[in-house]
């Protein structure tokens, strides 16, 4: 069982309120767990990568044990922590400032 | 009883400000989707309960929602504006070309007869068309595979498709709007077009009688006189009585004839509203007065319409899509500032009261009459 933690707008958008918890099949990745995601969550398609390519949305970011995972390749094995359920893997809307 | 339902999209939220046929007092729900850009949301004229909404943020992207229950709940639709083939190029600012990229959706467009049918108009320039009740989106690839596709140009706002009418007594016939390329024209509902731009000058473009290539801010038609058009350009206020084959002037008397919305009265064809910017660089009311001007002859000749509206120190804008009739008599007319005030005066414009004051910078304005 993969803890994904979302931002507090996609929260919102999900209907879920803290971790979301997924059955994800071995080797775990961040595509395999989006894919997951989005299964379960369909209102999410579209606003953490994009829906056609699968690219990350550029102010979308993934961290997880104290790592920045955002520019590994979407099918790099996550980390062992995350994996067997020790550690989230933190989908976070970046500090970008805006309007 | 009638009563009217003001549906407000800004910059963090919607709202939706409600009151009966009075117009005095008026109840506030919202934020709906808060911290996200609503850029638009509107009601079904076939099933006022249905309202579909544009949810957006930098961070997340394009979210459609809709209601089946008049805004009290929402769900989550279909997002996917998917290009359909070649997506191709068009002019960027610095003369290259560049392909079309989503960006957003800058305005929805129910069906005149049936909830489940609805347009969009998105950024990068294309018209796209619900027929599910917006769960899916299909491109309408006539736009933007026109020959002169290649040459339209994103305004500062960005190359988005802003405003769409559909003709209700000629079936099949819908007029789009795009920033910068001009007015288009589908009469066989939108599987062909022609730019309908003849008469439009904008000196500010190479050829200022160009085909295309017009920065048109805003359109707006009387449903009982669908071929009179009037149109708010980047400057000048424009009207054409044969459904966009030609144009002219009516600029008349304004103070400046910058603007972004233009709408008609309910009832009186001839009876149509602007407010004045002071310039295309001064995206603000000039000489610090808010003030909407009504033309009862089809323009050329202006008033100015004050009473209610601050007359000093005030320094807002109002964007293409935030003005609205109603459909009461007299007739309700709504508008909504950067300011975050939203304003309505319930004869015509003849004096106005703000109905709040404090919302985030106001994007959209679209009204329901319930009766």
């Amino acid at each position: 069982m993969i803890r994904v933690t979302l931002p507090a707008h996609l929260r919102t958008l999900a209907h879920v309120q803290g971790e979301v918890k997924l059955d994800v099949a071995e080797p775990a990745t961040q595509r395999s767990v989006l894919d997951a995601l989005e299964v379960n969550y369909p209102m999410l398609r579209g606003t953490i990568r994009d829906q056609a390519t699968k690219e990350r949305r550029a102010f979308v970011r993934f961290f997880a044990c104290q790592e920045d995972l955002s520019n590994d390749s979407p099918d790099a094995p996550l980390p062992e922590a995350v994996v067997n359920g020790a550690e989230p893997l933190m989908i976070v809307g970046a500090m970008a400032g805006g309007a | 009883m009638s009563s009217v339902r003001v549906l407000v999209g800004t910059r963090k939220g919607a709202f939706v400000l409600t009151s009966d046929g009075a117009r005095k007092q008026w109840d506030v729900s919202g934020p709906h989707f808060g911290g996200w850009e609503i850029y638009h949301l509107k009601g079904s004229p076939a099933d006022p309960n249905r309202l579909y909404a544009s949810q957006s943020s930098g961070w997340f992207g394009q979210v459609i929602q809709r209601s089946n229950d008049a805004g009290r709940t929402w769900e989550t639709v279909g997002n996917k504006f998917a290009y359909e083939g070649a997506v191709g190029n068009h002019l960027w600012y610095d003369g290259t070309q560049r392909p079309w990229e989503f960006t957003r959706v800058w305005h929805l467009e129910p069906s005149l007869n049936d909830p489940d049918t609805v347009y969009a108009g998105i950024q990068d320039a294309a018209l796209f068309r619900s027929t599910d009740g917006g769960q899916t989106w299909q491109e309408l690839t006539g736009l933007r595979q026109h020959t002169s596709a290649p040459a339209w140009q994103p305004g500062a706002g960005g190359m988005c498709l802003h405003t769409i009418l559909l003709d209700p007594k000629h079936p099949g016939r819908i007029f789009v709007a795009i920033s910068a390329a001009g007015t288009f024209r589908s009469d066989d509902s939108g599987t062909s077009w022609q730019p309908v731009n003849r008469g439009l000058r904008s000196e500010q473009i190479p050829d200022p009688t160009a085909e295309v290539g017009h920065c048109v801010h805003r359109i707006a038609m009387h449903g009982s006189r669908p071929d009179v058009l009037f149109m708010q350009k980047h400057w000048d206020v424009m009207r054409s009585d044969d459904a966009g084959q030609t144009w002219r002037e009516v600029s008349g008397n304004l103070p400046t004839d910058f603007g972004f919305p233009i709408d008609v009265h309910a009832h009186e064809p001839e009876t149509i509203y602007v407010v004045p910017i002071k310039s295309d660089s001064e995206h603000y009311v000039p000489d610090g007065k808010l003030r909407v001007y009504r033309s009862r002859t089809g323009g050329h000749e202006w008033e100015a319409l004050t009473e209610g509206l601050p007359q000093r120190n005030c320094y807002v804008n109002v964007l293409r899509d935030a003005m609205s009739v109603d459909g009461l008599d007299p007739c309700g007319v709504y508008f909504g500032t950067t300011g975050g005030q939203v304003y309505v005066s319930a004869d015509a414009g003849n004096s106005w009261s703000a109905i709040v004051r404090d919302l985030p910078s106001v994007v959209s304005v679209e009204v329901q009459t319930l009766s």
